[in-house]
């Protein structure tokens, strides 16, 4: 708690004394923590594999990105619109998947098929700019404006934080919950928690909207940052995967994971990149490759994910389905 | 008495092979219901059918008179019967006292309210003091008694028990009959037993119904389908009393 509260502060107080290049990376940090919190809702809560992701975060971008260069709708009404979306397109995919009994790893496929169709299709629709790309005005140093998310990199990375902190606060309830408690026992034992009164189409559908509403959050906040998209970005199973890298490495199912995941993933790219630069080594994917060994790395040695493992070095009490 | 619940023509077949043929027989309120049988009888078949893990291709299945025939288990719990799995399927990263208030929650609507009585079928199954460990960590017996405890805390008025005493020792199985006894008398709880521990049979049930090649061959007090000598051909034979 007391940890909790200094990184608080830490993170409250960083544009003061970090330089832009600092700020950008903690964006960055914070931008993967969250979207890694929101797709931990349906793997980490309720057992649900999703690698298509970025379809969400696409979505979400693409909806509030439109509403802003065609009708001048700022994201204070376009994240709702892109909520909406998101949501839509994850009741449908998970319909189809619960509807039909796809399960598990046939289900992830499933998840990664409509990311693709959504991929080739932006590529093609021209109100969305097609493949070359969507771009949103850049207003300049205009001061700031949170309503339409226009601004300095200071207000991006705020919004960012209280974002994090959100989804934390979120999470949190909703796995204190009856709801979490049912997710929890649907992600365990399917059967056993139908035995118990559990509806598993309702339980893993409400997932997936959470989880999908979320994360095009995340894409809202993705298009007015960078001010651009591309579909082939935007969609890409890259891109699904690196959502999916934080949570993994820092704990599945965990409050904490997703968030320590971002903290560690995102700052040893960097550190990785500068490595590079500075030894002048100039070989393509050698970034990958170093990024693919610590991966691994982390994957052999804690399974889990490093929270619990900290967690309990920390000597903090491991609740099961609930750490910190 | 009224029948609490009714089995009437239940026919499952799986691939042509038939594990359930027109089986019937009745469940009075507030009494203990062995059903018995070789393996592969269609006992647990049955139970899947009551139970709704599958529906039955033939037949009808009553609660209080009202057909649950075909509903999904999670509705057939809301209905009012809870059961185990002979396999037991805990939540295993939960902690014993999760599961259980997964259970409570059925009825329960706040978390808090299921706590507490999660707390008290706890207390009442003797694994109260195990109540913080995840269930995965559980010895098979605790792991028995953890079903019974997540079955009962969805407050059922009819409880399915699959041989929740094979592979515990004698010792356990005592102290189980006496939970599950006291639960009969004091709380007029109704059970429907699938049990291979013939002790335990005699001891705890009102009424045995026999089970042979998904067919009923036998139904009656212990007494009498003991001494029936269809059951001691077909399952009972080598078996000590």
């Amino acid at each position: 708690m007391v940890l909790l509260a200094l990184l608080a502060v830490v993170l409250l107080a960083a544009p003061l004394f970090a330089d832009r290049y600092v700020v950008s990376v903690l964006t960055t940090v914070l931008w993967f923590a969250y979207v890694g919190q929101a797709w931990n809702v349906m793997m980490g809560f309720s057992g649900l594999l999703s690698l298509g992701h970025a379809l969400y975060v696409g979505l979400g971008a693409y909806a509030s990105a439109a509403l802003f260069v065609h009708f001048g709708i700022g994201p204070w009404l376009g994240i709702w619109v892109a909520m909406l979306a998101a949501t839509l397109a994850g009741c449908f995919i998970g319909f189809l998947g619960f509807r039909f009994g796809v399960r598990g790893v046939h289900f992830a496929l499933l998840t990664i098929a409509f990311a693709e169709v959504a991929r080739i299709g932006f590529d093609h629709l021209q109100w969305f700019g097609g493949s070359g790309g969507f771009f949103i005005p850049v207003a300049g140093d205009a001061g700031n404006d949170l309503l339409n998310l226009r601004g300095s990199p200071t207000l991006f990375y705020y919004v960012i934080l209280a974002l994090v902190v959100g989804a934390l606060a979120l999470s949190r309830r909703l796995l204190h919950s009856r709801l979490g408690y049912q997710w929890l026992a649907v992600r365990e034992e399917p059967e056993a928690a139908e035995a118990v009164g559990v509806d598993l189409f309702r339980a893993r559908i409400t997932a997936v909207a959470v989880s999908s509403a979320l994360t095009a959050l995340g894409g809202v906040f993705q298009a007015f940052y960078f001010n651009n998209l591309f579909p082939e970005q935007v969609f890409s199973m890259g891109r699904s995967i690196e959502i999916i890298l934080p949570a993994i490495v820092g704990g599945i199912g965990t409050l904490i994971g997703p968030i320590l995941g971002a903290f560690i993933l995102t700052p040893l790219g960097e550190l990785l990149t500068f490595l590079i630069e500075v030894s002048g080594l100039d070989l393509p994917g050698l970034k990958q490759l170093f990024y693919g060994v610590a991966l691994v790395v982390i994957v052999v040695y804690r399974p889990d994910g490093v929270w619990p493992w900290l967690a309990r070095r920390l000597g903090l009490v491991r609740q099961p389905g609930e750490d910190a | 008495m009224a029948a609490l619940l009714e089995v009437d023509n239940l026919s499952k077949r799986f691939r042509g092979l038939k594990a359930v043929s027109n089986v019937s027989f009745a469940v009075p309120e507030g009494k203990i219901v062995a059903l018995i049988g070789p393996n592969g009888a269609g006992k647990t078949t049955t139970f899947n059918l009551i139970a709704g893990v599958f529906p039955p291709d033939e037949g009808r299945v009553r609660l209080k008179g009202e057909a649950i025939t075909g509903l999904k288990p999670n509705r057939v719990c809301a209905a009012g019967i809870g059961r185990t799995f002979q396999i037991v399927k805990p939540f295993g990263q939960l902690s014993v006292e999760e599961n259980v208030i997964v259970g409570a929650l059925a009825r329960d609507p706040s978390v808090e309210a299921a706590r507490r009585h999660a707390r008290a079928v706890l207390e009442r199954l003797g694994l109260a003091d195990q109540a913080a460990r995840p269930a995965r960590s559980l010895t098979l017996p605790d792991r028995k008694r953890l079903e019974v405890a997540r079955a009962l805390a969805t407050r059922p008025t009819l409880l399915l028990l699959d041989e929740v005493l094979a592979g515990l020792r004698p010792t356990e199985v005592d102290r189980m009959v006496e939970v599950l006894r006291d639960l009969n008398r004091r709380e007029g709880l109704t059970i429907l037993m699938i049990e291979h521990v013939m002790r335990a049979v005699m001891a705890l049930s009102d009424q045995v119904v026999v089970l042979d090649h998904g067919e009923k061959i036998a139904d009656g007090s212990p007494a009498e389908v003991v001494a029936d000598p269809r059951v001691v051909e077909s399952y009972l034979g080598a078996e000590d009393l």
